[in-house]
């Protein structure tokens, strides 16, 4: 049943199809857009944070917050969707996914990238396709300022194009592989391709 | 218009032809689990409208549906449920329209206002006891061509809305049509509560009426 669901789920994606903005006056107010996180308590990055990025690439790299924003900017006030059934509405602010993959020669075989953080041990994969969509972003910014620390500062995944569960954030590590991996919803029965 | 009904009769048509009696039968499961699974997913966020901004005319805002109406036990489990039986519902309700469009079926069953108006406002008077006799009635009268009708309706429009809100990136032409995501939320749950409403009618009515439940076990009578 999973299965089918994906096929479909597959079918009904296109790589170029843009989530459309949303009007300044839809903005969901900070304290009524939900969060949460895994851990215990609130993690936070350690003092020498980096981003690696890794796996079937040319030139594995590590990226510091000053370098990943000192790459093209791409922002955007979009729609989120939750598994649950809830929409809100941020401006995110970040460098585009595929800008990394062609920095580091992200290899044709990747087909699918694995997204890790420092919220004990939540993780995510995706497929290729949607990971190299013009609005699938690392972002560092949200609603005209830094990430929030509830909302996975420093860093954390950000596209429209999946549920909300698949946008890992406080991220640590971004590998391109040739297999997919699971996820921490994923690996509990969840749908692994989330398109939206 | 009741030459139409002649000649569908003359060509010795069962009251329930199979290929709809078969789409009945079969629709009847699918409902139940689109229903329960639909539940199921209402439960983890049982409010309308967006975060931040919920809708003020809905009452019951943030109750859970019952647990023994839910089917799929959580909310992964009830998802994959209602994603992979949707399609189903949809052939078979797609297979029914072709059907009922190509056998000209359609003439008796839909309710087409200027012929069935009169007749429909005569059945509900006869309903309400303001009318002593039913006004006289082909196949079906007034009144049932309108409930059929609207459930028909119903049905379309919650596969749209259901569309509208399962891929409200891809299919943004659609949860636009519906006013937005949440929007279209709304119209999905109303079009349940719809069906149910007509399911209760319709079980009341056949109960009240059992020889339409043999016509659409056995076909009935030839015209």
């Amino acid at each position: 049943m999973g299965r089918w669901n994906e096929r479909v789920d597959r079918l009904l994606f296109s790589p170029r199809r843009l989530a459309a903005e949303v009007p300044a006056s839809e903005l969901t107010p900070d304290a009524a857009f939900p969060s949460y996180f895994i851990s215990d308590t609130m993690p936070f990055p350690p003092a020498d944070w980096t981003l690696k990025v890794g796996g079937l690439v040319a030139r594995p790299s590590v990226f510091s917050l000053e370098q990943l924003k000192r790459m093209p900017q791409t922002g955007m006030r979009i729609r989120h969707h939750c598994v649950e059934g809830w929409s809100a509405v941020a401006e995110w602010r970040g460098v585009q996914l595929r800008e990394i993959a062609r920095l580091v020669g992200a290899s044709q075989d990747a087909q699918y990238v694995e997204f890790r953080s420092f919220d004990s041990d939540y993780f995510s994969s995706w497929d290729i396709e949607s990971s190299l969509h013009p609005q699938t972003i690392l972002a560092y910014g949200m609603n005209g300022r830094a990430l929030y620390p509830d909302h996975g500062a420093p860093l954390r995944l950000y596209s429209p194009v999946k549920l909300g569960y698949k946008s890992v954030k406080y991220l640590t590590e971004v590998n391109f592989l040739p297999q997919r991996t699971g996820g921490y919803w994923e690996d509990q029965g969840y749908d692994w391709y989330a398109g939206v | 218009m009741a030459s139409s009904t002649a000649e569908i009769r003359r060509k010795g048509r069962r009251a329930q032809p199979a290929a709809i009696r078969l789409a009945h039968w079969i629709n009847i499961p699918l409902l139940v689990i689109m229903a329960g699974s639909g539940l199921q997913i209402l439960a983890a966020y049982p409010a309308l409208g967006p975060r931040g901004a919920l809708y003020r005319w809905y009452p019951f805002q943030n109750d859970a549906p019952p647990s023994w109406l839910r089917i799929g036990g959580w909310l992964a489990g009830a998802r994959h449920w209602h994603f992979a039986i949707a399609w189903f519902l949809i052939l078979n309700g797609v297979l029914y329209l072709i059907y009922m469009a190509a056998s000209g079926e359609w003439r008796r069953r839909i309710f087409i206002p200027r012929r069935d108006t009169s007749n429909a406002l005569a059945m509900f008077g006869y309903y309400l006891r303001v009318r002593k006799t039913p006004p006289p009635e082909d196949f079906y009268n007034g009144l049932q061509r309108l409930a059929y009708t609207s459930a028909i309706a119903f049905g379309v429009v919650v596969v749209l809305s259901g569309l509208a809100i399962y891929k409200p990136v891809q299919l943004y032409w659609i949860t636009a049509a519906f006013g937005g995501y949440d929007f279209a939320r709304v119209v999905h749950l109303s079009c349940l509560v719809l069906l149910a409403m007509f399911t209760a009618t319709h079980l009341v009515l056949v109960a009240l009426h059992p020889r339409t439940i043999a016509a659409m076990l056995t076909g009935g009578q030839r015209g």
